[in-house]
């Protein structure tokens, strides 16, 4: 199961924050701030895993971005990194060509986006399809009744 | 109020020149709105504290705008997004959070969905507030809108509070049934999120997960597999039956048959696949019939993954798993090895990555493995990447042997000296010290080692790192001499180290220091006991010492003085902390005063080596019985440790009860839950001695030596050992470069050829003192025999755990398939023991624990029994002739089931097993002769150690024996005083030879039934005074109470008296008469118990046992 999953830029700050397990506000800070202080400090070409406490991190940067999830022993390190691929690429469809602006100025949408795809910390929903169609079902039923237009 | 934050805002330089901020993607992003304002803002800021006093600005006036009553809804969602903006970065805003529940309730779709979000980043499951969502979350599960209920499952899947669960669950459980394939997943997940936050609340549904699991729709299938998966994991047996489920589902998605929006980048449904991978691995795990299952679409699987991308390596990797965790198949294997050698050899850093890491895995049960790859492992561990590094010396740790230590812990160090992350050093220098103390292959080397462990571990290693180390010093190995040599080398060295200047050691490393300088250092002949005085001296003047080690050396200084003529520095010392401000360090001043005072006294007390004899401590305070019984006489209440008196607060408090009554303590809930953990025990079990190595290894987890191979592993013993130095390296060595030949070629540029010529010659040097001692052929002789080399640091302590580790292996496979059937929990067992023997009462069944009943199966003729009415269960073999050792030839099976290889050589062997008698153990040794030639005037003689005593013997003289016979002796044995353990020790003799053994008898063994009234247990209960209490934390949320009692009454013997509600009375004597009762209760999951009994050591000690029997069930 994953454990959480950070978004951070190249200059440390975070972007995204999703936590899978129950801890206090203090830990989560510490957590974040030595692994963003961790994985940034990782030269490019360098191997993609971590072994980081009791945990195993997983990361990849996409652009100026850097997506971190940390999952548990017995977890695959390979398919984590799929999910990670799979969350940009639902975040490059739905925003259309995503880059890190629309992420930070439309967080709640990027959050909305993964709770439809990663559920308490599981894979839910693999389809790329099934998730933006679940997406733009609430999408639509609330900019209606607000008179907007998308 | 919000109109001052536009104005703050505005006001700030620069604020909305941000537009440059980016191309097309800032136009999209809402350029008025107030959040966009804030994010610019704080982009636009470039100090923290500039920061800091925007966003505490922005607090602030959300914090007035959330609680003003004319804040629409529609504001209050867009403060709420303002708000988790804040806490993303690192602001405290949890005066919203209330506010967040209320917009989940009362808002539209739209702030609903922000409302919910913002309770699902805010709180966590424990969070009070939680509790006012539940109704929310119930009237949105009502919902006919769709996407209400999609939002409402989807919180529920994140958090919710645990006590709060059986409001929602009939809720939920409907939804599996909904139409919509959407709804039936995410109510799945709901369930599954339960499950691993309270797994009894849902222990009733179980049939509806495998209804979830024959969903028509592929995605809900792929939810409930993470239920699954969990499940599995706890009880692997109780879902066997799915296997071929399991199989058949990935036959289709393997094959293709899953609709196409299941596939990731032309890979059917990776996910699912890996998903069933794992559940395929646990449950085929030491099963071999399940295992067979599965080998054709293991084989499918690897065949299939042929794409060149990610995704397949993934699959790939967990079919190598799933592989090396099932009962092994050669043709398999060899595939998999293959797999691995693509993941070693791939340029790609992170394959790389993960080959080594399941090379890390696999080398336990074929470390040939390693000289395949030595090559490249030796390149790994000079890759720039230290995650790499790190990886491959966990490799390494696992094929440490005593010819490659050196060069390993080299590595290691190496390693450990650039490493700065404390995680990684507390692990490595474990390792290290691990390493050292196994195989050390000099005294020099060894605390040479040590001291480097010492000085980089430092204060964040494990404690125990430093007692083993001291403890190995003081208690020495075999050899006296070589014990000396190590203890003056050991001093030698650190007063070297303390005679450097301007060095600093870490506060454990100089603790170690003290101590042995003040044990050993009269060892030293040229270094007076004044000089080293004066250096620890020193050292305690020195102001980076911490107190914690003063008191070391003050200690060290107080054994030194006897020794000392001269004390001057003595003197001063004591007049300096005599008057410490530390009451410590001022005791032990004034303690080291007053022997130095009284020379006599001191000279007696700390002569020499030999004070280091074991003291032996009454942790039950059992001298102060008569000053507790003696207050409890004049009215004192009796103690209660704190954690009960708390508990007892707890159940009697108004606490609010959310579990339907009854339901936990029906007897169908008691078997449903308790069988299949029986049984799973037995698997596990019976796995472990048929196939050791399999069960040792079948997880990835990298912390501990697994001891598969024996401490030396796949050594070749120690008089080849030097051959091998010479000859052995050579020759993998050239193998794996003929491997690799064709790799190095294509890689390297020609032109450098002579460089990298040596280059390669250093790392064939490398590899050959890397490898030593991996060859096959040393492993394949290995698998049978227990191995003969012995450490050259062992710790004599560890001598007996030792030796009784290896007994197993000694076994025959018939043996130890017998053996399985003894461990085999109560349940299995007991139901096989009773097909047998139709006849038997269920009472004496009830009454006799298993173990009983099996060695009686395996033993005892009837004469053993005939004067004693006893009920001790009689096998149907029991009719069987007179001598044990006969009985052991005609029912074989039986015989051997609890026997034990004690000792054997060439031409004897000896083996014994204990029949719990009623009223002493029984010990029975047979002897048998292996060799063809007759064995005579051999004699058997048993000598008992510490408190035992043996109460009947037989005459022990063997006349004369024939080929290939043994012979039986019985011994009864009692134990004196009760005490936690004892030893037997005795040896057979014949023909000049004496070959010595030794059992060790625990407590238990003594522990007999008493069967009293429930008055009489009120009697006894007062009149003793000594207690012990102990609450034990259950796994289960829920214990029945009549489990505990069943498996109390089986595993320790103790019988039942009475049960009250939730209470059970159970008493038990020690042999020959010593009553212990015992009180017994139950809440939540907890188990209290409480002890009484007329003997302290007694009750401790089945304190403990009680512990260690729950703990494993």
């Amino acid at each position: 199961m994953m454990q959480f999953m950070l978004l951070f830029s190249r200059q440390g700050k975070l972007r995204l924050q999703k936590w899978y397990v129950p801890l206090s506000d203090k830990e989560k800070k510490k957590i974040t701030r030595e692994l963003v202080q961790t994985v940034l400090a990782r030269k490019p070409k360098m191997c993609s895993f971590l072994e980081w406490r009791d945990l195993k991190i997983v990361y990849k940067r996409y652009a100026s971005l850097y997506f971190c999830c940390a999952i548990e022993d017995q977890d695959n390190e390979l398919i984590t990194l799929e999910i990670i691929h799979r969350y940009v690429e639902l975040l490059d469809k739905y925003f259309g060509s995503v880059c890190e602006l629309d992420i930070i100025f439309n967080f709640e949408k990027a959050y909305f986006i993964l709770d439809e795809f990663l559920l308490g910390g599981e894979v839910q929903e693999t389809s790329k399809k099934n998730v933006l169609k679940a997406i733009e079902q609430a999408d639509l039923l609330q900019e209606v009744p607000m008179g907007r237009t998308k | 109020m919000s109109d001052m934050v536009e104005r703050t805002l505005t006001a700030l330089p620069g604020l909305f020149l941000q537009n440059q901020l980016g191309g097309p993607a800032a136009s999209r992003a809402p350029f008025f709105s107030r959040l966009g304002g804030l994010i610019r803002g704080v982009t636009a800021l470039s100090s923290k504290h500039e920061e800091e006093k925007l966003i505490q600005q922005e607090l602030s006036s959300l914090k007035a705008t959330v609680s003003a009553p004319t804040t629409t809804l529609k504001m209050m969602k867009e403060c709420m997004v303002r708000l988790i903006y804040c806490e993303m970065l690192g602001y405290d805003a949890s005066f919203g959070y209330i506010h967040a529940i209320k917009l989940a309730q009362q808002g539209n779709l739209l702030e609903k969905r922000v409302g919910y979000l913002a309770v699902s980043l805010f709180l966590h499951e424990s969070h009070e507030l939680l509790l006012l969502l539940v109704n929310t979350v119930v009237k949105d599960l009502q919902s006919t809108n769709l996407v209400e209920v999609c939002m409402a499952l989807t919180v529920v899947s994140q958090i919710f509070p645990r006590e709060m669960i059986p409001a929602v669950l009939p809720l939920i459980e409907d939804k599996l049934q909904h139409s919509k394939e959407i709804i039936r997943r995410k109510a799945v997940l709901a369930l599954y999120k339960f499950y691993l936050i309270a797994p009894n609340q849902v222990q009733h549904i179980h049939t509806k997960f495998r209804k979830a699991l024959c969903d028509r729709d592929a995605g809900v299938m792929a939810a409930s597999l993470h239920i699954y998966l969990r499940m599995i994991k706890e009880n692997p047996s109780g879902y066997k039956d799915l296997t071929e489920s399991f199989v058949t589902i990935l036959k289709q998605v393997v094959g293709g048959k899953l609709p196409v929006e299941f596939s990731y980048h032309s890979v059917p449904a990776p996910w699912l696949q890996i998903q069933l991978l794992r559940i395929l691995g646990l449950l085929g795990k030491d099963d071999q019939r399940t295992s067979e299952l599965m080998y054709d679409v293991l084989d499918e699987s690897l065949r299939r993954a042929e794409l060149n991308h990610n995704v397949t390596y993934a699959i790939l990797f967990e079919c190598v798993h799933t592989i090396y965790s099932i009962y092994p198949k050669s043709e398999l294997l060899e595939k998999a090895v293959k797999c691995i050698g693509k993941f070693v050899l791939s340029p790609k850093i992170n394959l790389k990555y993960l080959g080594l890491k399941a090379l890390t895995y696999v080398i336990q049960q074929d470390p040939s493995l390693a000289l395949q790859h030595q090559i490249t492992i030796i390149e790994c561990l000079d890759h720039p990447d230290p995650i790499i590094k790190r990886e491959t010396l966990e490799l390494l740790y696992r094929i440490t042997n005593a010819q490659n230590v050196i060069v390993i812990v080299q590595k290691m160090l190496d390693y450990l000296h650039q490493s700065k992350e404390e995680y990684i050093i507390i692990n490595l220098v474990g390792k290290i010290a691990e390493l050292a103390e196994k195989y050390a292959p000099d005294n020099v080397w060894f605390i040479q080692t040590m001291n480097a462990v010492f000085s980089v571990g430092g204060d964040v290693m494990h404690p125990d790192i430093l007692s083993n180390f001291l403890r190995l010093l003081a208690e020495g190995f075999d050899d006296e001499t070589e014990d000396q040599q190590l203890r003056v080398y050991a001093v030698q060295s650190y007063l070297t180290l303390l005679d450097m200047e301007n060095t600093f050691y870490p506060q454990r490393f100089l603790q170690v220091m003290s101590w042995v300088l003040g044990e050993y250092s009269y060892l030293l002949d040229k270094e007076s006991p004044e000089e080293v005085i004066a250096r620890l001296y020193k050292l305690l003047k020195s102001d980076s010492i911490s107190s914690e080690t003063k008191a070391w050396l003050i200690a060290a200084v107080t054994k030194l003085t006897p020794q000392a003529h001269s004390s001057h520095v003595v003197e001063k010392l004591i007049q300096e902390f005599t008057v410490s401000l530390n009451t410590c360090l001022r005791q032990h001043a004034f303690e080291l005063k007053h022997l130095h005072e009284n020379v006599e006294l001191s000279k007696s007390l700390l002569q020499g080596a030999q004070n280091c004899e074991d003291i032996v401590v009454d942790a039950s305070l059992s001298f102060l019985d008569g000053f507790v019984a003696e207050g409890l006489s004049q009215g004192a209440a009796p103690y209660k440790p704190h954690h009960q008196r708390q508990e007892e607060q707890l159940s009697q408090g108004k606490v609010l009860n959310f579990e339907p009554y009854g339901l936990s303590f029906s007897s169908s809930g008691f078997t449903g839950r308790q069988s299949p953990a029986g049984i799973s025990l037995g698997s596990d079990i019976s796995g472990n001695s048929a196939e050791t190595g399999l069960k040792e290894t079948s997880s990835l987890k990298l912390e501990g030596v697994k001891k598969l191979w024996g401490k030396e592993g796949y050594l070749p013993k120690k008089e080849s050992g030097a051959d091998d130095k010479t000859e052995m390296p050579h020759v993998p060595a050239e193998g794996a470069t003929m491997e690799n030949a064709d790799h190095a070629t294509t890689r390297k540029d020609q032109a450098q050829g002579l460089t990298q010529s040596t280059e390669e010659k250093e790392k064939q040097l490398l590899a050959s003192s890397l490898f030593v001692g991996l060859e096959p052929e040393n492993t394949i002789n290995l698998l049978g025999k227990a191995d003969v080399v012995s450490h050259k640091f062992r710790r004599k302590s560890k001598f007996k755990v030792a030796q009784s580790d290896k007994t197993p292996s000694v076994h025959n496979p018939a043996s130890s398939a017998l053996d399985s059937d003894v461990a085999r929990g109560d349940d299995g067992c007991l139901s096989t023991l009773e097909t047998r023997d139709s006849e038997l009462s269920s009472e004496s069944l009830a009454e006799l624990p298993s173990v009983e009943k099996l060695s009686g199966v395996s033993s005892p003729a009837p004469s053993l029994f005939a004067d004693n009415n006893m009920e001790v269960f009689h096998p149907p073999s029991s009719s069987a002739p007179s001598t044990a050792a006969s009985l052991l030839e005609e029912d074989p099976e039986c015989g051997h089931s609890c026997a034990m290889e004690v000792c054997s050589n060439d031409s004897v062997s000896v083996s014994s097993y204990k029949i719990w008698k009623d009223d002493c153990l029984l010990m029975i040794w047979s002897v048998t002769s292996k060799t063809g030639s007759e064995l005579t005037d051999a004699k058997l003689e048993i000598f008992p150690v510490e408190n035992l005593k043996v109460i009947e013997q037989p005459g022990c003289l063997l006349p004369g024996m024939e080929t290939e016979s043994s012979k039986s002796f019985q011994y009864g044995v009692q134990m004196e005083s009760p005490s936690v353990e004892g030893t037997l020790s005795g040896f057979v003799n014949y023909q000049m030879v004496k070959l010595e053994f030794s059992m060790n008898l625990s407590l238990l063994d003594f522990i007999r039934p008493l069967k009293i009234s429930t008055e009489d247990f009120g009697k006894l209960w007062l009149s003793f005074a000594n207690d012990v209490k102990q609450t034990i934390k259950m796994s289960e949320p829920r214990v029945a109470l009549t489990s505990v009692l069943t498996e109390l009454q089986q595993k320790l013997r103790l019988h039942v008296v009475d049960v009250v509600g939730n209470e059970g009375l159970l008493a038990c004597k020690l042999l020959p008469s010593t009553p212990c009762v015992l009180h017994c209760r139950v809440h939540a999951d907890e188990v209290a118990l409480w002890f009484r009994s007329s003997c302290s050591v007694l009750s401790d000690c089945l304190s403990c046992h009680c512990q260690k029997v729950m703990e494993t069930s």
